[in-house]
């Protein structure tokens, strides 16, 4: 039970870590010397190891204090943090974020880790040995001497009973692969102990760069000559010497340096929970639900609030009149800030890209950098949620058929790493959210021939379509310009998912490309969906609410101003023609007795490109609404998109413009 | 169907001359009539929603449900607000009050055909001494399932 209590902390603090070392991992790669980096990856890491273990999560924290090893040898300048080191460490953040999430779902928290904690092992062991040599600038002279680090794993491996070698080889004069010798003589040396260096370091060894000779230092726990007798077994060795390593530093240093580590890897965490405290002291955490309910609770304030101003109008109490007044002003000020509160800055979402973007790259072979600029540009919880995934595919749909490979790249001239720009910003009532690459652009042609193909588009008057009309093409199903499916996109979800996605969530998305400049994914978003603006208008006595991101204006026709075409009323808007959709027609609604008016009121809508003007009987006016589900029960009603509740408490239904206009 | 339960509490209600029960654990709340605001394109039966406390909450009329006719909303009229599956709605009813404790011994299952009523929407009819107590299956009386079929029913028509 009291487990319980702390479950819910554990994993949104666990998620926090987790990404945070996903960052700052990503950061290292591109600055790998930055020491500051690794501090607060070890702590990020060394919370997590502590929670895990305080919650029982057993594999959660032997995998991390795995991991810890590694990074302190980073810290420690023992490895460096080149490619594939990172690439272990994140394949265990990768498990560690399972285990958790696996909690998160109810579940154990165990999983498999067998394989990456070998992985681990193997590294904190051996280092990857092209690293290793890379840390030490320059082969040092012949005879090894050894830093700190090495100086510790010797004499701590002295105490489990191996004996340290020094491994003189040399190959014959006329050796001819001499980088098969090493490998050969290194597999055999694996076989019976540990190689923990070399010199020349390997990478120089593995490009055959040196003479005839190189140097190893080697534990195992045979005895001398039986190491020499395996080298031996390899052809073409000329000489080999092996010799006891004397290690004549003193002891106490040793372990003072070790100390020293520890030391500060108990110290950091310390540091950075005093930090956080600071910090925390200033927010808390919400369930969104809580939220809700007061979002609820506050709408029905506001509602009684709307009776209260009748009442105090029509009683014209002056006092009373004064303390209404200065009641709404106090409910709006508490409105903003309720609405404030459910906002959240993108870069909750955004966290997760540079390290999917990197693995994306990796696996096709390109050279991608991702930048992200807005990052604290907020949203509605409810927007940030919902909005991951169509940016996921945007950013998938950059990577695989923006970006070209480093190759094509470097042919047109470009450099060979290409650039995705995420960029996000409010503008006015909404937010930009911007996928920009550098690469190839669209291929008008193509996506012509695909659309013509797939019978999307007639081929006769193909010609004609503007630019941007074809690259919304790239919107409607089944069109992908990809000649072969990858495993990236082309999976059958394309452009149009995340384009109803968006839609879904009141905003829309727009393309612009130009060859071999890049294309430019804009997706325009609400700031809030529970909010919105709206035109109340009433139809018969039923009043309606259209959201005003849907309507281009308001007029007053004469019924002699509609034309018919094809059984369709139709009416000229400045130039265009456009249908006539009567709301009493759409909604069933039942007529009332009175005379016919020889106007009507229109409100001119919009989806996309196309238009609709809407017969109305009055224009109520502009208000902010807040928006409510049919719930359940009533989840698709046509061209109903929702209701909201009224000053008046009556419900009034949100048309859908979307679906009126086909 | 079954229950192992060896008494049930039951909310009762009347349409007409008939009275009804549903399990007290699917009833959230009993309401007095309040505005409708019309949903359009729904099956007949759906009056629309109404504003509970802040939630929007659809309505339906349990007389057209039945296919009973209509019948002025009065004094007595209630909304019953029922949480079947996740979804909250409301049941218009002629009058609701009475909380009953029925033994499941006293439960039978329902006969073929009461009262116009398809037997499908029905658990059992429960004999209390001179009284007959209809118990619904709520399940069925909102299943979605059947919605989309009236709904086609009645494009169709």
């Amino acid at each position: 039970m009291e487990k319980n209590q702390y479950l819910d902390m554990f994993i949104e603090e666990s998620r926090e870590h987790l990404q945070a070392i996903n960052d700052h991992l990503l950061h290292l790669e591109t600055n790998p010397g930055q020491k500051e980096i690794i501090g607060e990856i070890f702590r990020s890491a060394h919370t997590l190891k502590g929670m895990a273990a305080t919650m029982g999560y057993e594999e959660i924290t032997n995998l991390t204090h795995q991991m810890e090893n590694i990074l302190d040898g980073i810290r420690n300048g023992t490895y460096e943090a080149g490619t594939t080191l990172i690439d272990i460490v994140f394949e265990a953040v990768d498990h560690i974020e399972r285990m958790v999430e696996d909690i998160a779902s109810g579940g154990t928290g165990k999983a498999d880790v067998k394989d990456v904690l070998s992985k681990l092992f193997d590294l904190e062991n051996n280092g990857v040995q092209s690293e290793v040599a890379a840390v030490m600038e320059k082969p040092r002279s012949e005879e090894s001497t050894f830093d700190d680090f090495e100086l510790t794993v010797l004499s701590q491996s002295m105490e489990q009973g191996y004996v340290p070698y020094t491994v003189k080889v040399i190959l014959r004069e006329d050796c001819i692969l001499k980088a098969a010798r090493v490998v050969m003589i290194f597999d055999v040396l694996e076989q019976i102990g540990e190689v923990i260096k070399s010199t020349p370091p390997v990478e120089e060894l593995e490009e055959e760069a040196f003479d005839s000779q190189f140097t190893l230092t080697f534990l195992s726990k045979e005895s001398a000559d039986e190491v020499k007798a395996h080298i031996f077994k390899v052809s073409e060795v000329e000489a080999v010497s092996v010799d006891e390593v004397v290690i004549d530093k003193p002891e106490p240093v040793l372990d003072d340096g070790n100390e020293e580590v520890k030391e500060t890897a108990k110290e950091l965490p310390q540091e950075q929970d005093t930090k956080k405290q600071a910090s925390a002291n200033k927010t808390i955490r919400v369930n969104i639900d809580r939220l809700d309910a007061l979002m609820n609770l506050f709408e029905e304030l506001v509602i009684d609030k709307g009776r209260l101003e009748q009442i105090s109008a029509d009683l014209n109490n002056h006092e009373l009149t004064d303390t209404v007044e200065h009641m709404s002003r106090i409910s709006g000020d508490l409105q903003n800030i309720i609405l404030t509160m459910r906002m959240v800055p993108v870069e909750q979402v955004f966290n997760r890209f540079p390290r999917m973007v990197r693995g994306l790259a990796k696996e096709l072979n390109k050279h991608v950098h991702l930048e992200v600029s807005g990052a604290e540009t907020e949203l509605d919880r409810t927007v940030i949620d919902e909005i991951g995934d169509p940016l996921v595919h945007l950013l998938r749909n950059s990577i695989d058929h923006g970006v070209e490979t480093p190759s094509e790249r470097i042919k047109k001239g470009k450099p060979e790493q290409g650039t995705i720009h995420l960029k996000a910003y409010h503008s006015g009532n909404h937010v930009f959210i911007e996928v920009a690459d550098d690469g190839a652009g669209i291929d008008r042609d193509k996506v012509l021939a695909k659309a013509v193909s797939k019978g999307a588009v007639p081929e006769k008057g193909k010609e004609n379509l503007s630019d941007s009309e074809v690259y919304n093409l790239l919107f409607s199903s089944g069109l992908s310009t990809r000649d072969e499916i990858s495993d990236i996109s082309g999976r059958g979800v394309g452009l149009d998912v995340v384009k109803s996605k968006i839609e879904s969530l009141g905003g829309n998305v727009t393309i612009s490309s130009k060859k071999d400049e890049g294309t430019t994914f804009s997706v325009q978003l609400p700031l809030t969906l529970s909010i919105i603006s709206v035109m109340l208008v009433e139809v018969e006595k039923e009043k309606y609410a259209i959201p005003l991101s849907s309507i281009i204006e308001t007029a007053i026709i004469k019924k002699s101003d509609i034309l018919r075409a094809h059984n369709q009323e139709v009416i000229d808007f400045r130039g265009r023609v456009v249908p006539l959709i009567d709301l009493k027609k759409i909604f069933n609604v039942p007529k009332e007795p009175g005379q016919a008016d020889e106007h009507y009121s229109i409100v001119v809508v919009r989806k996309g490109d196309k238009m609709a003007a809407l017969i109305v009987d009055t224009f109520i006016g502009q208000q902010e609404i807040v928006l409510k589900a049919l719930g359940h029960y009533l989840n698709q009603v046509f061209a109903v998109s929702g209701a909201t509740i009224l000053g008046d408490g009556q419900v009034a239904l949100i048309i859908d413009c979307n679906t009126i206009i086909r | 169907m079954t229950s192992v339960l060896q008494s049930q509490k039951v909310i009762v209600f009347q349409i007409g001359e008939e009275e009804y029960g549903v399990s007290v654990d699917q009833v959230k709340s009993i309401e007095r009539i309040q505005p409708i605001t019309r949903v359009p394109n729904t099956p007949g039966f759906v009056k629309g929603v109404i504003n509970l406390r802040g939630v929007v909450t659809p309505i339906i009329d349990l007389r057209m449900r039945f296919n009973i006719e209509e019948k002025e909303h009065d004094n007595h009229t209630r909304v019953i607000i029922v949480s079947v599956e996740d979804m909250e709605v409301g049941l218009i009813v002629d009058a609701a009050n009475d909380v009953m404790d029925i033994e499941m011994d006293n439960i039978e299952p329902p006969p073929e055909v009461v009262g116009g009523i398809e037997a499908d929407y029905l658990h059992g009819v429960a004999k209390l001494e001179k009284r007959l107590l209809i118990l619904l299956n709520l399940n069925k009386v909102l299943s979605r399932k059947e919605l989309e079929e009236l709904k086609t029913i009645e494009e169709g028509s």
